[in-house]
Order: structure tokens, then sequence, then C-alpha cells
């Protein structure tokens, strides 16, 4: 079977700065696949090249025909002069009451619906913006950065919201991070980037390898402690994580 | 009251519902100083239109788009900002546009009144143009608010969305020409950006929704013009600044208003 999404020898050059070189990849149904490296690897570029926001200098995007994606911006800034409230933000995205309704149900915020855009948490918005792209029905998701702005609990309820989404719908997703630990461990592929293709692989592959360690450092190695109960203080968790980065 | 009277006042009113909506869109996206930019260019439009003996109303539409253009064009060599560019463009098309008028051989045109606006002359021809192009470009913004309002919120998402992102933008820049060209008679190329923005920003604290936002911004620059207009009529003072300083009072009195309330 063909993949969803085929990358092939992308690299894109600004001016006289290459951003992106020689990068390929796939994507397979109904997989995770996170994309990390440092801030300025060309992380986000990448994204916009495959959503076809940006062109590729050189090289190929594939996707399978027909295949709806849905987005996740790293940001949303709304001028405050725009009144918004979240009903008329989902709205953009699909006039039909029931389905914006039960988007926002989806990621856990319904008692939201009529409060006003400028008025959310940072985990809020991040939920809402993940119900806009819900609203696609995408057989891809792309999330640029989606825990941005949200505190240690609300990322980790991110997170598995993120899984969850995957094992009900079957979407495939591919999601930028820099916080490692926490992503890796609901991964199906890793691709570490910095300008070029780094390395690849499952976590654990990516986590052994060198080049990561270089670029990461020690202390974000691979976290596959699983938790089986809710943190509600950020020193505990910081606390827990600490131990199981050096286990 | 005099014909000429009911005239501006019909005249005011067309554009003031249209300069809602459309200056809502102004301000959201932060377009004033482009506003003002295609405003003074249309000065320019004036005096081509005389050079070349065409209707003043599609000269200025065309000044303005080519304005825009330019616009894109130096915005992509991304060596400059972008307020700077647009002051360069603002200004230079500006007295570009007062010299030509000079130049012209028995021109017999009042520099004041395109500056400022000559309400109190519309005649019937223009009163048809304005609620015509006005009502024109209310449907179209109407038409188009989703994608419009898309865009505004977050571009790339709207793309993604398949928003024709170019194509939106393009009908917004030239929905802006043409009210400009139409506003001219009211208020004058120098004042034309006020009637946009000041009542939308006036609507803002009143507000909860995009589209209330607009319709407020309307009626409330409906007020400004009767106001203006009275104020003119009664103190004899110019008819366009009247009805931008009207504008300007409500205002003031809506921040009053809205600090006042818990």
């Amino acid at each position: 079977m063909s993949p969803l999404l085929n990358v092939a020898d992308v690299s894109l050059k600004i001016g006289e700065n290459l951003i992106l070189e020689n990068i390929s990849f796939r994507i397979g149904a109904g997989q995770i696949t996170t994309l990390i490296g440092p801030n300025g690897a060309g992380k986000t570029s990448l994204i916009r090249i495959i959503l076809g926001l940006q062109r590729a200098t050189a090289g190929t995007v594939s996707i399978l025909p027909r295949t709806r994606i849905g987005y996740m911006p790293q940001k949303l800034v709304i001028d405050p002069s725009l009144p918004l409230s979240v009903r008329a933000f989902l709205k953009l995205a699909d006039r039909n009451h029931a389905n914006t309704t039960a988007a926002l149900e989806r990621v856990g915020v319904p008692h939201l619906f009529d409060s006003p855009m400028a008025h959310l948490s940072g985990g809020e918005t991040q939920r809402v913006l993940l119900a806009r792209a819900l609203l696609r029905k995408p057989h891809l998701l792309v999330l640029d950065e989606p825990v941005q702005g949200v505190d240690v609990n609300g990322q980790e309820a991110l997170y598995k919201l993120i899984g969850q989404i995957r094992d009900t719908t079957g979407c495939s997703i591919l999601m930028v991070s820099h916080d490692l630990h926490l992503v890796m461990a609901a991964t199906d592929q890793v691709l570490c980037i910095n300008q070029h293709l780094c390395c690849h692989g499952t976590p654990e592959v990516v986590s052994a390898d060198p080049i990561y360690r270089e670029l990461f450092g020690a202390r974000t190695a691979l976290y596959t402690h699983h938790h089986d109960h809710e943190h509600d203080l950020h020193g505990g968790v910081a606390h827990q994580h600490e131990d199981c980065n050096h286990g | 009251m005099g014909e000429f009277l009911i005239y501006a006042l019909l005249a005011g009113l067309g554009v003031a519902v249209i300069a809602g909506p459309l200056g809502a869109f102004v301000v959201w996206r932060r377009m004033a100083y482009f506003g003002d930019t295609l405003a003074h260019s249309a000065l320019l439009g004036i005096s081509l239109s005389l050079w070349l003996s065409i209707t003043p109303g599609v000269a200025v539409a065309l000044t303005c788009v080519l304005i825009a253009v330019g616009l894109f064009v130096l915005q992509h060599r991304q060596t400059l900002a972008t307020d700077t560019l647009l002051g360069i463009l603002s200004h230079s098309s500006l007295a570009l546009g007062v010299i030509a008028i000079y130049l012209i051989p028995n021109a017999n045109m009042n520099l004041e009144s395109i500056l400022f606006g000559d309400l109190l002359t519309v005649s019937g021809a223009d009163l048809i143009t304005i609620w015509a192009v006005g009502l024109g470009v209310l449907l179209v913004l109407i038409r188009l608010w989703r994608p419009l309002l898309a865009i505004t919120v977050h571009q790339d998402l709207a793309q993604v969305e398949g928003t024709p992102v170019a194509a939106v933008k393009a009908v917004l820049m030239l929905s802006l020409a043409l009210v400009i060209a139409i506003a001219m008679k009211v208020v004058g190329v120098l004042l034309i950006t006020a009637l946009l923005i000041i009542p939308a920003a006036t609507a803002r604290h009143f507000v909860r929704s995009a589209e209330a936002m607009a319709l407020l911004a309307s009626a409330l620059g409906c007020l400004a013009v009767a106001a203006g207009l009275m104020l003119s009529l009664f103190a004899d003072t110019p008819a366009g600044p009247s009805i931008v300083l009207c504008a300007g009072v409500l205002f003031v009195v809506s921040q009053i208003v809205s600090k006042a309330r818990p």
C-alpha cells in the first residue's frame, strides 16, 4: 500500500540560507509521526511545505488523492478588535451546528461554546484549534507544536487526547514538538531534523542515536514510564520526570 | 429644507452604510494606513481622469489598484517595513496628485473640495453612483463574509481549509478602492479613512460578534452623517469635516460610556 504522505528529497533555500536539505520520509495510514529538532531547525518550514503554504526549492511532496488535511497552527493571534466567540470561530470551518458542538465535545471543552476566543487560556485555545482541525474530518492531522502555552498537566492530557483521536478516527498524525519525553511515548515514528534529517525511526531507536543525544543532551533521553494516575501539582510532576529521565 | 440637503444626506448615508462592514475589516486587518494610502492616491486618480477625460470613479479605482500592486511588489523585496513603504507611496502620490492638478490648464478644479469633500453639491447622478456602488460592494461583502473573516482570523489555516486567499484579498482591496472612490465626494480624500475606522472602532465596545460590529458601525456612521450635516447647516461649517468630527465625538462618548459600565 502506498503511504498517505511521501516526502522525497525536499530542500528549501531562502536567499542564501539553506533551511532544509534533502529531507525524505513517509507517513503511513494511522501512524503518529513526531518531528523534533532544535529551534530554527526548519520544522515549521517543512510543515508549511507539506501543507502547500510554501514551495520547496527542490524535491516533491506527494499526498494520496482526496486526502483531507486538518491543520492546527502553532499560534493563533486574533486582533483584539475582532469580537469572535468559539462558536463563530468553529463556524469558519463548518457551518453545521451539530458538527461544531460535536467537535468541541470531542476535545473536552463543550462548555466553551459561547466564550469569546480572547478569554481562553492557552490549553483551551489549543483544544479549540484542535476541534477546528477535526471539523475537516481529516485523514491527516498536522499539528504544529500542539501543546504550546499549556502547563505540564495540560500537556500530558493533550497528548493523551491526540492519541485517542488517532485510535478512534484512524487518521494519521504529523506533529511538531520539542518537549521530547512526553511525546515520544505516544509516537510510532520520530524524525529528528536539523536542516537535514539527522536520524529517524521508533522512539527507542532515535533516543539511542548519538546524534540525537548530542542535539538534545542526555537529560532528554526517552521517557517510557507510564502514568497510571493524574497529577495536580507542578512540582510533583517535575520531580517524577527527573527521576524517570535518569532511570 | 432644500433638495441639496436631502441629496447630501442620502449620499452620506449611502457611504456610511457600506463603510460600516468594510471599515470593520480595515480595523481587524490593521489596514488603516493602507486605506489612507489608497485614499491619497485617489487624488492622483482625479487628475488622471482630467488628463485622459475618463470618468473620475473609474480613474480613482484604477489608481488604487495600481498603488496596491506597487505595494505588493515592494513588499516582496522585503527590505523596508510595510508602514515605511506605505508612507512613501501615500505621500508621493498625494504630492504628485496635487501637482498634476495644478499643471492641468483650465482644470477648473477646486482642490479643497477633493481634499475635504463637497457633499452639498452632490448631484442626482452622484447619488445613483454612490448607492449603486455601495450596495454592490455590500452584496459582495455579505456573499464573501465567511472567507473574508476566515483569512482575517488566520490566513494559513483558511488556505489549508481551501479558501482562495489571494482572490479574497484582491476582492477586499478592490472593494476598498471602490468605496474610496464614492466616499471622496462626501468627506474628501484626506478624511475617508476616518469614516471607515472611527465608526467600527466605536462599535467594538458594545458587541460580541463580528456581524454585530459591522452592523453597529453602519448605524453609527449614519448617525455621524446626520449629526455632521446638522452641524454644517447650523454652524455653517464644511460638511465633510463636520461628519468626521461627529464620528470622533461619538467615539469619545463611547469610551466614556464603556468605562462607566462595570
